[in-house]
């Protein structure tokens, strides 16, 4: 099992650390035929899973009235950038009751005081 | 032929620069030993026997494989297996990197014992239906004619043991080679469990398209 952890922790990246409820904005390249440019996808994380080089992250926004949701692997290397732009405060660990709740309703509380 | 011997360490997956999961089977490949160069006017044929997996303690090895051992003057192995290999003399040690990123190979190995099974999972026989007082489940059903031939033919699939048979599976992609740890990363799926031995060989030839 140790040489397999090894080979999984030689193509895991470096990302800031942040939680369920934050608002992420994530850097994707994106290939449309020979061109190859960044495109950002900013909005709430509302759930991780798995663990390891499997993890992978939800990210909820709302887009012209309609909600959309991505799921990015943590450790893909199409990823560029994932910033931590608002530190929620949730109690959850999936955050798909914001799926039925509309505006204000909608909001995820913020976090007052620092994270260590 | 190139060839080596291995042991399944066990799956994972690995991201391409392209972003996508790639399931690979990690193997410990080698260093291989050869314990023994067969030749044809002694041996009848030309081959070489390797060795993989040091036994350590003595104790371990039956005495027809020590006298073996000793007349090669060789350590002690645990797997042995004779390879086509030309370029090494008795002695000589096999690492992974004779194969290299890219590389088709045939990967033999022992698949996983299921124990006695029936007939719907050995053989893929697709059964009744499992319901509306229907009495014929998983039963095999008819196993053939009546007073001619008056026999069940030979090779009729039924019931019994399955699974720990040899099983080689072709052209395989070398994923890549980490010499230093000894290591093979191959595209998917491997016969056998986690620890099981292995035969890495090169792949056969394509046929030429005919085209």
């Amino acid at each position: 099992m140790d040489a397999i952890k090894v080979i999984e922790e030689g193509y895991k990246k470096e990302i800031p650390p942040f939680r369920v409820g934050d608002t992420v904005s994530v850097s994707m390249k994106i290939k449309e035929g020979e061109k190859e440019r960044v495109q950002t996808f900013s909005g709430i994380c509302i759930g991780r899973k798995g663990g390891g080089i499997r993890e992978t992250f939800m990210v909820r926004k709302i887009s012209y009235g309609i909600g959309v949701e991505k799921i990015f692997p943590v450790h893909s290397p199409l990823i560029e950038q994932i910033k931590v732009t608002r530190f929620g405060d949730v109690r959850r660990a999936k955050l798909y009751y914001l799926r039925s709740k509309k505006g204000k309703a909608a909001k995820v509380k913020e976090k007052t005081f620092i994270r260590k | 032929m190139k060839g080596i011997l291995g042991k399944k360490i066990g799956i994972t997956q690995v991201f391409a620069e392209d972003g996508r999961l790639i399931p690979v089977t990690v193997i410990e490949a080698g260093p291989v030993r050869v314990v023994q160069k067969k030749e044809k006017d002694k041996d009848g044929y030309e081959t070489l026997q390797v060795g993989f997996d040091l036994i350590r303690k003595e104790k371990n090895v039956t005495k027809p494989m020590k006298g073996h051992f000793r007349k090669t003057s060789s350590p002690l192995y645990r797997f042995l297996k004779e390879i086509d290999m030309e370029g090494f003399n008795a002695g000589d040690d096999i690492a992974v990197d004779i194969f290299a990123k890219g590389e088709k190979v045939s990967i033999v190995g022992t698949s996983k014992g299921k124990g006695f099974q029936g007939v719907m999972k050995r053989h893929n026989f697709s059964g009744g239906p499992g319901s509306h007082g229907s009495m014929f489940n998983r039963a095999p059903g008819s196993v053939g004619a009546s007073a001619s031939p008056s026999r069940v033919y030979k090779n009729t699939a039924g019931p019994g043991n399955m699974g720990a048979v040899r099983v080689t599976v072709k052209n395989i992609e070398i994923y890549d080679v980490r010499k230093e740890q000894n290591l093979m990363l191959v595209k998917g799926a491997v016969p056998g469990a986690n620890g099981g031995y292995l035969i890495i060989k090169s792949a056969l030839p394509v046929a030429e398209n005919k085209n």
